[in-house]
């Protein structure tokens, strides 16, 4: 046997690079057909950039899938296109809009926000494509409901999480066999929190949408938050726009999507406002999980991601 | 916490403690007291609280997120929470005391570097804190601080702590783990949580987070000594036509140059590289996911082993202890499909030989398991299984059982028989 120097240190982002990495192996090597959740938010570039890593220098063995709401800001489909194309994933793109078109959900009206009309379109393109996994980009320090559930995640027939019923997920053994017309939602960043997805991004390199940096924008307050002027969104009533400098913490339905006052125009300013800020990353942007204290677990239970 | 802690170790603890002695009250406080709760989060927490009267601010809402574990004040399942300081940042597994939710706790301790225990020291230790204990022994978590809560309720009386302090060590010397640190607690007050207090003069002894931050961090390390471990996962084909093998290290350190034996086929090569996507590695540490290229062009495929000496085994006979979740009995004749590291097969219960008796902490002699038993079983497998015993290595030692009709994961299993358990005593 041979004898050797100790081993060197690992140090966290080395040790949730591995466990994802892991994740989306297994995944990858036990279901039929996954497909990777791409919303062109940070934490989908680090899951795509995740993936990519997994399997280097072989081409991603999935294709990538975006949920439109229709409501989306230019420079993040700009953004998905051109990330999708590089990783050299096939992107397929589910469209609210086609489904409001086809009758299966109601249009919200002008300017209310697609976000939960979402888990409709993203369920019927699992079924239409038959993927039996979907990855996505969640992690279990955004919300309470996401706290509990597991890194592989089954869905029933109809697409729902049932809390309850949670497999035992024990030691590594991700075990993620489903009948036909179940599947899973796998969670590979279930343990990064906000600030290990910005060093993480800082230390690889990852390119991001240029909405995550502050800029000039015309902004509206509406219900306490920051919305952008945009097609979707006007002035009304009282409401004055303003133009501010601002950056967004998260990227959604720009109708619920607000952003924050924030001068940061760097990866590392923005890990100085995060270490610094008093407000989590969905409360101080997420006009849809206000309504209700189990908001998300009552999407979740639906289907949403 | 500064902006460039960037190389911080990594402490993985599960909490665990019957219900109402406090334990998610005690993880709430942990997180508000080190400032890891959003000011939004707080209020979310507050309004919880008072809209079901039941005060101000109750901290176990903080974890307790489902709403099935808020109108019935328990908690169900597991509850990931994250805390950092500035040199560690914790990953903690907030579990279930029911009896009824052993598999979530299970779930949350198998993955755990330390257990946390919240005792109500009024109470003294509970039946489920036993058994709790028990079960995180079983699976190998050897470290564990006690938080004796409610010390405030005690009016800060030495006699209650010491008593517990009896029953702990006495119990830790029967699990034959590490004798536990016991901290003397408020959970809902917060002293001694992560700030310091004079409510306890005769107590010297660190914090919980104090504790916490001392614990020897790193991952999981086993009794006895083990090679490295690579189940893999993934063959990764280059454009160059050559393959390599991808998968997570564990047990021992993989070196360029280390001879290895691909199992079970037992061929012996050597490791020519280890690298990531980001380029070659002078080693691959333990929990680092690498591809290797093996020398001779041997042929690997995913569910095969790679190992250096001290080899493990080739079985497919073996005894295991199990923990059952299936609602219906588990018995002998029962056929299951058995997911071990990255190969799956299907087995046969050929005997259930024991159930632990978790409060004597003996092994009786059993013919079948009921939901949430714990017991030990042999068993047959189709193709065989790489296996070193759980007490050696926590990846290599553990499999599953899955229902091959509804997938379910009926069971948790650990190659050999308890290590401290005895037989009973006639």
């Amino acid at each position: 046997m041979t004898t050797h120097a100790a081993a060197p240190r690992v140090d966290h982002l080395d040790l949730l690079e591995s466990h994802a990495i892991f994740i989306i192996r297994e995944v990858a090597a036990e279901c039929e057909r996954p497909v990777l959740l791409f919303s062109g938010g940070k934490d989908s570039a680090v899951l795509l950039h995740l993936a990519v890593k997994a399997f280097a220098p072989a081409l991603l063995p999935f294709p990538v899938m975006h949920v439109d709401t229709g409501h989306n800001f230019d420079e993040v489909l700009e953004y998905r296109d051109r990330q999708a194309a590089s990783a050299g994933a096939r992107l397929v793109v589910a469209s609210v809009q086609a489904s409001i078109d086809a009758g299966r959900v109601m249009d919200p009206g002008e300017g209310s926000s697609r976000n939960r009309i979402q888990s409709t379109t993203l369920l019927d393109a699992i079924n239409e494509h038959r993927f039996d996994a979907a990855f996505g980009g969640a992690r279990r320090d955004e919300d309470k409901a996401r706290a509990k559930e597991r890194v592989l995640s089954f869905r029933d027939r109809f697409g729902r999480w049932d809390p309850r019923r949670q497999r035992p997920e024990l030691w590594q053994l991700y075990q993620g066999k489903v009948n036909p017309g179940e599947h899973l939602r796998a969670f590979p960043l279930s343990d990064w929190t906000e600030l290990d997805i910005w060093q993480y991004i800082e230390r690889e390199r990852i390119e991001l949408p240029s909405i995550y940096f502050a800029h000039e924008r015309d902004v509206v307050l509406r219900d306490g938050m920051l919305l952008a002027v945009s097609r979707w969104v006007a002035p009304t009533g009282i409401e004055v726009a303003e133009r501010r400098t601002v950056r967004y913490r998260t990227v959604g339905d720009a109708t619920c999507t607000g952003a924050v006052l924030s001068q940061a125009t760097t990866v590392a300013a923005i890990i100085e406002e995060i270490a610094t800020a008093t407000v989590s990353e969905r409360g101080a942007t997420r006009g849809d999980d206000r309504f209700s204290e189990t908001a998300m677990e009552d999407r979740k239970r639906e289907g949403y991601f | 916490m500064p902006a460039d802690a960037i190389v911080m170790d990594l402490l993985r603890f599960a909490t665990v403690g019957s219900v109402d002695d406090g334990k998610s009250t005690l993880i709430g406080r942990l997180l508000v007291d080190t400032r890891q709760l959003f000011d939004d989060q707080l209020e979310a927490v507050a309004h919880a609280s008072m809209s079901r009267g039941v005060g101000d601010l109750d901290l176990s809402f903080v974890t307790d997120g489902l709403r099935a574990e808020r109108e019935q004040g328990i908690t169900i399942d597991v509850a990931y929470r994250y805390a950092a300081t500035p040199t560690r940042k914790f990953i903690i597994a907030d579990c279930p005391g029911h009896v009824q939710y052993t598999r979530n706790m299970a779930t949350g301790a198998s993955t755990a570097d330390l257990a946390l225990v919240v005792v109500d020291a009024t109470a003294g230790l509970k039946e489920q804190t036993r058994r709790h204990l028990c079960i995180a022994a079983l699976l190998g978590v050897r470290r564990v601080v006690v938080a004796a809560n409610k010390m405030d309720l005690a009016e800060w009386a030495k006699d209650p702590y010491d008593a517990l302090v009896a029953q702990v060590d006495e119990l830790a010397g029967l699990l034959s783990i590490d004798p536990p640190l016991v901290v003397p607690v408020s959970a809902l007050h917060g002293d001694y949580v992560v700030e310091a207090s004079e409510a306890a003069p005769w107590y010297k002894g660190p914090t919980v987070l104090g504790a916490l931050e001392a614990a020897p961090a790193g991952g999981w390390a086993g009794e006895g000594l083990v090679g490295a471990r690579l189940p893999v996962q993934w063959v990764l084909r280059h454009p160059t036509g050559k393959r390599t093998y991808a998968g997570m290290v564990d047990g021992a350190a993989l070196y360029p140059g280390d001879t290895v034996h691909v199992l079970p086929a037992g061929i012996e090569t050597t490791v020519r590289r280890v690298a990531t996507a980001d380029g070659d590695l002078p080693v691959a540490p333990v929990g680092r996911c690498v591809d290797v290229d093996l020398a001779d062009d041997t042929p690997a495929g995913r569910g095969d082993l790679l190992a250096t000496a001290p080899l493990p085994q080739v079985v497919d006979e073996l005894t295991a202890t199990v923990c059952w979740f299936g609602e219906e009995p588990l018995t002998a004749g029962q056929r299951f499909r058995v997911k071990h590291t990255t190969r799956t097969t299907v087995g046969f219960v050929d005997h259930v030989l024991k159930r632990l008796d978790v409060n004597r902490l003996t092994l009786e002699d059993a013919d079948a398991l009921e939901a949430n038993d714990i017991g030990v079983i042999s068993l047959t497998t189709a193709d065989p299984l790489v296996v070193d015993a759980y007490t050696s290595n926590r990846i290599t030692g553990s499999f599953v059982l899955v229902d091959e009709r509804t997938n379910a994961t009926l069971a948790g299993a650990m190659v050999g028989a308890p290590s401290f358990a005895r037989a009973p005593v006639r």
